[in-house]
């Protein structure tokens, strides 16, 4: 008989990836529905005094596996450890961070232990009547959302783009437990061998912390109006954010890319500048709070999910609220 | 060396527009093309050829319309295309659609497979490793690069958000490519001339699959998942509009954000 939450905690060079605590605050609702735990699965070397973190953030228990081979991601090892936790503890559930390590290694490991997954889901509840997952994801490029079951198979899996779930408050005075689980690796999980490792160097932004975004749209379409854009999210204590036009054009950086193509945001204030509002768009930043959209077509689909719609040539706008803020 | 590509044909999802009236999908006239990182995967098998020689052979499950798919890799260049097609896979989730692909891979000779990261039309970027996996291959997904290629292993640059892999894997293996990887060629005019002259797309159906495949895993039936339901958004409740001069808009800007508590 399943039972429980998994989730599948992700580590680089020992930092836990705030994903994975996002995944917690999930997993922890679903097993309250559920009316069981929420474990996280901690894969990594020397990675034990790791798991209080885990605990911290929502879950009872963390199970971890600690080998050398566990250090730098790699398929095979971690697709092996994960399938040793699920045969051995059988859970309900597993979710996965849907970043480039966990969409190599959910899929892995749903064809090892033949269950289904959904891949980038935005909404995960417990049907009151079958207690199966409902599992909700954006489709054909974000045009519709479907919801998906997986009523036969155990686990039920999914993974969840980071930004889309909410962590919890860390709570230091939560206890729970730590158990070590002991996997076997051979020769077969060495087929492929990392011959070098290269860090990203420049600092990047995480536009996905940010409680604030200016996000720039075609209407904005220059390096040198961007500058005005960063003013303004500097006096509200934001960060710059694009739709995709202006990074293929090579105008901003791709780590600033809102949408389907680019990152989920929900930030307290979003504020829209020449974005027309494509669905692939709105797909990456309609749950933010409080969205307000400058632009001087008053028919732009924008206007339907801002809260506050601005029609008007923001080249005066922006420069204008910029000199109200500092006034203030 | 033998290189099998896995392509699909997805309609063009940028081309998508939604009925403002009705908020469905207007799914008419909306062209259907290979998948771009399925492209990138092929362009990057015709490249290994033509420095190691070998054959390129390229899969795609699908309709019997996904034959335009295959003619157009045909005319890149691919020597030879296969299409997995019957009415028993139809409605597969990704695990039963990798399982049937699969099973159409075990009759083939094969060194490397070259799948796209992800379709257009599902984003989920699963078919590949669980393909891998069903074949008992090691895989490398994410490749931004491949750095070298010889008779018994490959080496790739494997991208992650924060840093970059190089790897060398050991072949036979399946590795998943982007778009970045390369700029796919066009297809010649003698090659469209082969592809529907010349060259056949050759069709595999769950009859020549019998002796290697488990029916209860394949199609709808087959498939661990199901749509429950599927809708098109619900915009949320319209906010206010306001059309007037800019020193007006400044002040409406400033007033809301201060009731808001967000200054």
């Amino acid at each position: 008989m399943s039972k429980n939450v998994f989730i599948f905690a992700e580590q680089r060079d020992g930092v836990i990836q705030k994903v994975s605590l996002e995944l917690i605050g999930k997993a922890r609702e679903l097993a309250d529905a559920l009316g069981q735990s929420v474990v996280a699965v901690l894969l990594g070397s020397n990675i034990t005094d790791k798991a209080s973190e885990l605990i911290r953030a929502g879950a009872d228990e963390v199970i971890v596996v600690n080998d050398e081979r566990l250090g730098e991601y790699l398929t095979a090892p971690y697709a092996k450890a994960m399938v040793s936790v699920i045969d051995e503890y059988k859970p309900e559930i597993v979710l996965y961070g849907a970043t480039s390590i966990g969409r190599d290694l959910a899929p892995r490991v749903s064809s090892m232990v033949h269950t289904g997954l959904t891949a980038d889901c935005t909404k995960l509840e417990i049907d009151a009547e079958t207690k199966n997952l409902l599992m909700t994801r954006p489709a054909f490029g974000g045009n519709i959302m479907a919801t998906i079951v997986c009523a036969d198979h155990r686990p039920q899996m999914a993974t969840v783009r980071p930004g889309v779930m909410q962590a919890l408050e860390g709570d230091a005075s939560r206890n729970g437990k730590i158990t070590e689980h002991k996997v076997k690796f051979g020769a077969d999980d060495e087929k492929v061998r990392i011959l070098e490792v290269v860090k990203g160097d420049k600092r990047t932004v995480d536009i996905t912390e940010a409680k604030v975004l200016v996000s720039g749209g075609r209407g904005v379409g220059s390096k040198e109006k961007f500058k005005m854009l960063y003013d303004l999210a500097g006096e509200l204590g934001g960060e710059v954010a694009s739709s995709r036009a202006n990074v293929d054009a090579g105008i901003i950086e791709r780590e600033r890319q809102v949408g389907q193509t680019g990152k989920t945001v929900h930030p307290n204030l979003y504020i829209a500048c020449g974005i027309s509002g494509a669905i692939q768009h709105l797909a990456g930043m309609e749950e933010s709070e409080y969205i307000i959209a400058i632009n001087k077509d008053a028919s732009a689909p924008i206007f339907d999910v801002a809260d506050l719609g601005i029609v008007g040539d923001l080249n005066v706008i922006v420069p204008k609220l910029i000199e109200a803020l500092k006034n203030r | 060396m033998n290189i099998v590509v896995c392509v699909k044909q997805v309609p063009d999802t940028t081309e998508v527009k939604l009925d403002p009236v009705k908020g469905t999908l207007i799914r008419d006239g909306v062209p259907s093309i290979i998948n771009p990182d399925d492209k990138a995967a092929l362009e990057a098998a015709l490249c290994i050829r033509e420095q190691a020689g070998g054959k390129v052979t390229v899969v795609s499950m699908g309709p019997p319309q996904a034959d335009v798919a295959l003619r157009e890799a045909l005319a890149m260049g691919a020597d030879e295309a296969i299409l997995v097609t019957d009415r028993a896979f139809g409605g597969a989730d990704t695990w039963a659609t990798s399982y049937t692909i699969a099973s159409a891979i075990k009759k083939l000779d094969y060194d490397l497979i070259i799948a796209g990261r992800q379709a257009i039309d599902g984003d989920t970027a699963q078919v590949g490793p669980q393909i891998a996996q069903h074949l008992g291959l090691p895989q490398v997904s994410y490749v931004e690069n491949i750095e070298a290629v010889n008779e018994r292993s490959i080496v790739l640059r494997r991208q992650f958000e924060d840093r970059y892999h190089i790897v060398e894997a050991q072949l036979p293996c399946l590795i998943t490519v982007l778009s970045e990887l390369n700029k796919p060629r066009y297809m010649s005019v003698s090659g469209v001339f082969d592809a529907y002259r010349e060259k056949k797309v050759a069709r595999i159906t769950l009859a020549d699959l019998e002796d290697v495949i488990d029916k209860s895993n394949i199609g709808l039936g087959g498939s661990p998942t199901r749509v429950k339901q599927s809708f098109t958004k619900q915009p949320k409740g319209k906010g206010e509009k306001f059309e007037t001069d800019a020193d007006d808009a400044v002040r409406i800007i400033v007033e809301k954000l201060a009731e808001k508590h967000l200054i």
